[in-house]
């Protein structure tokens, strides 16, 4: 496209039906302690 | 829903509920700026355009945006809210937060747990108390295999010899038990030696090394008992020991307060001194503390973040890597949209537990009796409070609802909210705008790294 540029095309809702599992790490567990960020942490599945 | 924000010369386009991001040139930035958020064309906002752009350019720019929305990247609506009943139907507890020492060798202005305390008295939690939190873990954690326990404090390598015990007990039990435990302690290296620094790296998955930064600025608010500063016994600790990490995960972090809104200099010279994973968060502090952010700092802090993502930019480009936590997003994978939704957890999948064995739903809680769910050897008594975590959600908080942000933030710190507004479902306004600007960031720092100039 001429005018737009895509950075990301993978979706939120790929993976909605396999969501969920709760293994992944709790998010106040890594550096925050005061802050929380959930986006930036990883899946235990990928 | 989309989200549209300009960040040095960049134009930036979220779609929220896809989670897809855009990079729009000038005229197709202005002719998105013409739709509303459910994707229709203000007609008439888009003829006057024509007095600024060519009528074809903004025809092809238009049919660009219809092509992604038909590629559903664009204007999507949001799948997500009919699965909650799914995702929140149960909740094992699968973190504990483990109050090692209520006790501390630093006094910190601003730290949340008074000098270390938690406002109540000085102790230090036994190898029973450890021991029986990890069982009241294993019991309560269902089918989850992956189970974490974080030491913390005060500080915990005041009680060390515990912590060892506790991580040996714990992978005494893994095997029969079908669990794995992650290990993780947060620790300002005061105590560190040789020997606490070989089992910390033989068994903990994650440091965190407190220190905020320039001496000048550490030393100013995390005193030693005696009133100096820390920062030089600290340093090379810390150092030391994020240098022997190899493989395994560690943080040095830091506060800012209203004292340092140049907090980008402290974030550069962590990563100048030999840190390459750095966390520098605002302080989180009473009104009128002298410490705490306020709103008319908003704006410094918002173009400190800025220029700090453009200087974490240029030195990842230019071999001077290093990874700052509040500007790490995985935009092609990252966490499920399950718990995107719902946060960090506490109160339900992560609890604290104190000296004593008394179960809070965080750290940030820890003394407020108010919040006291039970404790590890009676077991959580009354749900009430349990109850009203569980129903946190970014859709039953209206401020996320309606927030380009949700599925970034996952609706905040309850913590905070509470502090604030005494309503764990209300945020707290000037962290959601902090929150907001380290995303747009985040997000911009992706486009940039994807050779988007």
């Amino acid at each position: 496209m001429k005018h737009i540029k895509t950075i990301n095309k993978s979706t939120l809702n790929q993976d909605i039906k396999k969501a969920g599992c709760g293994e992944c790490q709790t998010s106040c567990q890594s550096a925050c302690k005061t802050s929380c960020t959930v986006a930036n942490q990883k899946c235990e599945r990928k | 829903m989309i989200h549209t924000y300009k960040m040095h010369g960049t134009n930036m386009v979220l779609d929220v509920n896809s989670g897809s991001v855009h990079v729009f040139d000038d005229i197709s930035y202005d002719v998105i700026q013409c739709y509303d958020q459910d994707g229709n064309p203000d007609e008439e906002r888009i003829s006057d355009l024509l007095s600024i752009y060519d009528e074809q350019d903004i025809k092809d720019a238009r049919a660009e945006i219809e092509n992604l929305k038909n590629k559903n990247l664009l204007f999507t609506v949001d799948p997500y809210q009919k699965m909650l009943p799914e995702w929140t139907k149960k909740t094992v507890i699968k973190a504990l937060c483990l109050h090692i020492a209520h006790d501390c060798n630093l006094r910190c202005s601003y730290c949340f747990a008074g000098t270390g305390e938690y406002m109540g008295h000085r102790s230090l939690m036994s190898l029973e108390v450890g021991k029986r939190a990890i069982d009241f873990l294993i019991e309560n954690s269902g089918n989850r295999r992956n189970l974490e326990v974080d030491f913390f404090g005060g500080e915990p390598l005041l009680n060390f010899d515990v912590v060892k015990e506790i991580v040996y007990y714990a992978r005494s039990r893994e095997k029969e038990a079908n669990k794995k435990f992650r290990f993780t302690i947060t620790t300002n290296a005061l105590l560190l030696d040789e020997e606490k620094s070989a089992f910390i790296n033989e068994h903990m998955h994650n440091v965190v090394l407190s220190l905020d930064g320039r001496k000048e600025i550490n030393d100013a608010v995390r005193k030693r008992v005696d009133g100096t500063g820390s920062y030089d016994r600290i340093l090379p600790r810390a150092l030391k020991m994020a240098n022997e990490r190899k493989n395994k995960e560690y943080y040095v972090r830091g506060t800012f307060t209203q004292k340092n809104l140049d907090f980008g200099k402290d974030v550069l010279h962590l990563a100048d001194v030999g840190f390459d994973q750095i966390s520098i968060e605002p302080v989180v502090a009473e009104d009128g503390s002298g410490l705490e952010i306020r709103e008319e700092d908003l704006n410094t802090i918002f173009n400190e973040y800025e220029e700090l993502a453009k200087e974490y930019v240029h030195r990842r480009k230019s071999g001077k890597w290093f990874n700052f936590f509040h500007f790490m997003v995985d935009l092609e994978g990252g966490p499920c949209i399950a718990k995107r939704l719902r946060g960090c957890g506490s109160g339900t999948e992560y609890l604290a537990v104190t000296p004593q064995g008394d179960l809070y739903p965080c750290h940030q809680f820890v003394g407020k009796s108010e919040f006291l769910l039970g404790n590890i050897f009676d077991g959580l008594k009354d749900n009430t409070v349990r109850d009203k975590f569980a129903e946190c959600n970014v859709y039953t908080k209206p401020e996320c609802n309606s927030c380009w942000a949700k599925f970034y933030c996952s609706g905040g710190c309850a913590a905070n909210a509470y502090q604030f507004n005494k309503d764990i479902k209300i945020p707290y306004k000037i962290g959601c705008e902090l929150e907001k600007k380290r995303v747009e960031c985040a997000i911009w720092i992706k486009a940039q790294e994807s050779g988007e100039d």
